[in-house]
């Protein structure tokens, strides 16, 4: 097989190379730059140019070689290519070719375009390494537009209320399109560090984004009373937070859709906003696909090969470090954004 | 789509919602509120506005007055993984993750095209309740159809409706202070008025609230006193002497009702035990008219109360047999007189209550009604000594009571206490665990424990409660990252980690692999600092199991959790 999967992550021995390893390697080719996919200590990293810039943000200075989508590079032979995953921006799928055998190792990826992240691009192949996330019928998201006009609702009847509104959001993906949602309200949009960090990086990098501020301990927090804050999840219920009492808090996240979850959070609303694909996604994406064979990694792995086998197409699971061995956990989903909230 | 999820989007359009879809759009959104003024003012506010039928229904349900359940839940499960197109197995995952049979189903059932005005929860009460006499068939039209015309939370509260608990964070009390403040009618009087039996299918809004052509108010029992935990050390109570103490009894707490010669045994759930426990029915010729007693159903042996194990072997049971009578019957161990020649008495100092009571007691003179004796002491030191002994009287530590204390409505803190020993404890290792329900969906939350029996581990007990949302979310990584095996949602998981297991009660069971089962078993500690070396032994529970627990087995103990 031309992909194996080791001890380190996905390997491919033919061109001698990782993809999203969890070790330190020799070269590594990512799919896109959170933290679980994106790990310190290798030597060569290459990714689409876009991943580039929080790549550098996060494992510091390094060897990135950026790619554009479709521009392919060869290993020993081997053919690799990036095609748009839609998962937050920069992410690829992964495209593998040596003597007619192709694999596709999508990493994250979601099928709904959300105007940042570049549309998923169905790659024809053999072998189709999916995630499954939210790969349980229960999860089903409601169309973008719709929950963007929720989030603006509720930070509305929030700011008549005189309350702030307090969205929690990873840093890199979810942050930018809470962002995008938000501004068309016309209220400030203040950011927590970790926001501001990958907001610059990619301003700098030639992205448009609606003007946010950053919150320094100097902000004065009469200029956010009433208006939006935007920080990751692991700022929630810390001292920085209570500084902008009187706040309500949205979790912007696809554990939202379980009641279980949300009230687990103990926060005052929850948007089912995610960045994966939704059952239905990860099932249309397989089928445009139309691979011989399905390897699952983290998520529901055993549910969802079993859901496809069963169906007729041959699935096996796979375990990987990427998440929990079985899911994220929702109590711990803020974590890939620890390490750079200080 | 789910609009629950975030309440406070609900509120603009709760404006033009009515009947069931405003009832389904106040209790999502009470899932999600936190703090107990939003709930109280959202609930105050339906009871306003909603259809009259509808707020019976409301008070009915936080009540804890559920219908009778007309479909099994299996055949719900059924019909909505063949609506949704799943296996059985893909719809028993998705009922693990989210730990909610009702959510489930209205997570997987599509959504409508478009929805109409669904008409009011009374309507769908009547609906569900007419299913009773119905074929499996019919049934499933019926449901089926319900379903297609709601929305996701409309789904959700229409399934709580059918399969019953409306466990989300809003007890009774807050229920009842809402409706006090939406009628501005005094909360103690509406418990009161809201206690005891009523049809939510028969009785009308004014006449329950206001307490307006009440036939059966003579029925009613009196909002029961409840004691808080005490905190700190009893001397800060003060002088002693101002104290009476009590044992606190590990029963059946319940009222002796005897109003216009008819006779009522409630327990605290406002359950109506009057037929439970043949042995008080002849109390009802000897206790006079006008009399309602607070106290405790135990099983007792010569007046000596017997475990908490023995009465659950009566709970439930229809047919009692003669030995059982003999050998375990049921009494009744007064400790507080309300009412008194039928005039209320709860307003008068316990001191005064107590007198009154004690005389009934030996006018009435018949094995099954005894007096819950006050325990003497001088000093707090004294008291400390004589709760040690606590479980060789067969309770769970003492109750302290002002002697001057009226007979208050609930929890309320100040006059009443309770001042339980220390729970027994037990090191055991996590080798089973399950995902949870509720705000621990999803979670592995739920576990099962060993000790050591020479080199084997037996499994004794399960346990749910005791750890922060953080020791969960650590137990739960530990248990994805080291399961060994999976029994459907069980994961056996590598015997690594070492808790504290504190239980209030041990009895031996036939039920168990480790003959013994425990009352409240909770994890008191996680003990980081010990290995699964280190646990306790089978040997070491069963050295508990006879220290405190002589009585035992005769009676037939079958499960103590």
């Amino acid at each position: 097989m031309l992909i194996e999967f080791t001890e380190r992550g996905m390997y491919c021995r033919q061109g001698e190379f990782y993809i999203d390893p969890w070790k330190p390697v020799d070269a590594a080719v990512i799919t896109h730059a959170h933290s679980d996919h994106a790990r310190f200590g290798s030597k060569h990293y290459l990714s689409h140019n876009r991943s580039i810039p929080i790549l550098r943000l996060r494992l510091g200075e390094n060897i990135f070689q950026g790619v554009e989508w479709n521009e392919p590079v060869y290993r020993n032979g081997v053919k690799i290519t990036l095609h748009p995953a839609g998962h937050i921006i920069g992410s690829s799928q992964v495209r593998v070719e040596y003597k007619g055998e192709i694999w596709v190792i999508s990493g994250d990826y979601k099928t709904e375009d959300d105007g940042i992240s570049g549309i998923f691009e169905p790659v024809h192949c053999n072998f189709f390494v999916t995630e499954s996330t939210f790969g349980l019928p229960i999860y089903n998201w409601k169309p973008q537009e719709k929950i963007y006009d929720d989030i603006r609702q509720w930070i509305t009847k929030n700011h008549e209320d005189k309350f702030t509104s307090i969205l929690y959001a990873y840093s890199l993906g979810k942050s930018q399109r809470v962002i995008q949602a938000a501004a068309a309200t016309g209220l400030p949009i203040f950011v927590h560090g970790a926001v501001w960090n990958v907001q610059e990086a990619l301003l700098n990098d030639g992205w448009k984004f609606p003007d946010v501020n950053r919150i320094t301990k100097e902000t004065p927090r009469e200029l956010i009373k009433g208006n939006i804050v935007v920080a990751p999840g692991s700022a929630d219920q810390s001292p920085w937070i209570r500084s902008f009492s009187p706040y309500k808090t949205a979790v912007c996240s696809g554990w939202m859709q379980v009641r279980g979850n949300f009230r687990r959070r103990n926060t005052d609303s929850g948007f089912a906003l995610s960045d994966h694909a939704d059952w239905n996604g990860l099932l249309s994406a397989i089928k445009s696909v139309n691979p011989e064979k399905v390897f699952v990694t983290h998520g529901f792995q055993s549910a969802f090969s079993r859901y496809l086998t069963e169906n007729g197409l041959p699935a096996e699971e796979i375990k990987t470090e990427f998440g929990a061995e079985e899911e994220i956990s929702p109590l711990t989903e803020s974590n890939a954004d620890a390490e750079i909230t200080g | 789509m789910p609009m629950q999820k975030s309440p406070d989007n609900i509120t603009p359009s709760t404006e033009n919602i009515s009947g069931f879809s405003l009832f389904a759009s106040v209790i999502g959104r009470l899932g999600t509120l936190s703090g107990t003024n939003d709930k109280m003012s959202l609930l105050s506010n339906y009871f306003k506005t909603a259809p009259e039928k509808d707020r019976v229904w409301l008070i009915a349900l936080f009540s804890g007055r559920r219908p009778k359940r007309p479909v099994q839940s299996g055949f719900l499960s059924l019909w909505a993984a063949e609506i949704a197109n799943l296996p059985a197995w893909l719809y028993e995952e998705c009922y693990h993750v989210v730990g909610d049979l009702a959510e489930t189903i209205a997570l997987l059932i599509p959504d409508p095209i478009e929805t109409g005005n669904l008409g009011t929860v009374h309507d769908f009460m009547l609906i569900l309740q007419q299913l009773e006499n119905k074929t499996e068939a019919e049934k499933k039209m019926i449901i089926l159809q319900c379903w297609q015309q709601m929305n996701e939370v409309e789904r959700f509260v229409f399934n709580k409706l059918i399969t019953g608990s409306f466990r989300i964070g809003v007890s009774k009390q807050v229920m009842i202070n809402a409706l006090a403040k939406a009628t501005g009618e005094d909360a103690s009087l509406l418990a009161h008025r809201l206690s005891g039996s009523w049809d939510p299918y028969d009785i009308g809004y004014e006449p329950l609230v206001l307490g307006k052509g009440d036939g059966d108010a003579h029925s009613r029992p009196y909002p029961f006193c409840l004691a808080y935990a005490i905190e700190g050390n009893p001397e800060d109570l003060g002088d002693p002497s101002l104290w009476q103490a009590e044992w606190k009894w590990d029963g059946i707490r319940g009222q002796l009702i005897k109003r216009n010669k008819d006779w009522f045994v409630w327990s605290r759930g406002e359950e109506l035990m009057t037929e439970k426990f043949p042995e008080l029915i002849p109390l009802q010729h000897l206790i006079p008219d006008g009399i309602v007693l607070d106290g405790e159903v135990l099983i007792a042996r010569d007046g000596n109360p017997l475990p908490f194990s023995l009465l659950q072997t009566r709970i439930g049971r229809k047919n009692i047999s003669k030995k059982q009578l003999l050998e375990a019957p049921v009494c009744f161990f007064a400790f507080d007189l309300l009412e008194w020649n039928g005039e209320d008495w709860r307003q008068k100092p316990l001191k005064e209550r107590r007198v009154k009571m004690e005389q009934i007691h030996a006018q009435v003179n018949h094995p099954a009604l005894l007096i819950s004796p006050v325990i003497e002491f001088d000093d707090w030191n004294q008291l400390a000594k004589i709760r040690e002994n606590s479980r060789d009287n067969g309770s769970e530590g003492l109750m302290l009571k002002k002697v001057d204390s009226i007979y208050q409505v609930g929890r309320k803190r100040g006059d009443w206490w309770k001042w339980k020993i220390d729970p027994m404890t037990i090191d055991a290792v996590l080798i089973y665990a399950q995902k949870g329900h509720g705000r621990r969906s999803n979670l592995y939350s739920d576990y099962t424990f060993a000790v050591r029996d020479g080199e084997k581990l037996v499994s004794f007990t399960k346990a749910y409660s005791g750890l922060t949302d953080k020791e969960i979310a650590e137990v739960d990584n530990f248990v994805k990252r080291n399961a060994i095996e999976k029994f459907g949602p069980v994961r056996t998981v590598k015997p690594e980690l070492v808790f504290e297991i504190a239980f209030e009660g041990i009895a031996a069971s036939n039920r168990h692999k480790s003959g013994v089962a425990l009352r409240f078993p909770r994890m008191s500690r996680w003990r980081k600092d010990k290995k699964p070396e280190d646990i306790n032994t089978l040997e070491d529970l069963k050295d508990i199991l006879k220290q405190y627990n002589t009585t035992g087995s005769k009676a037939g103990i079958e499960d103590g959790e």
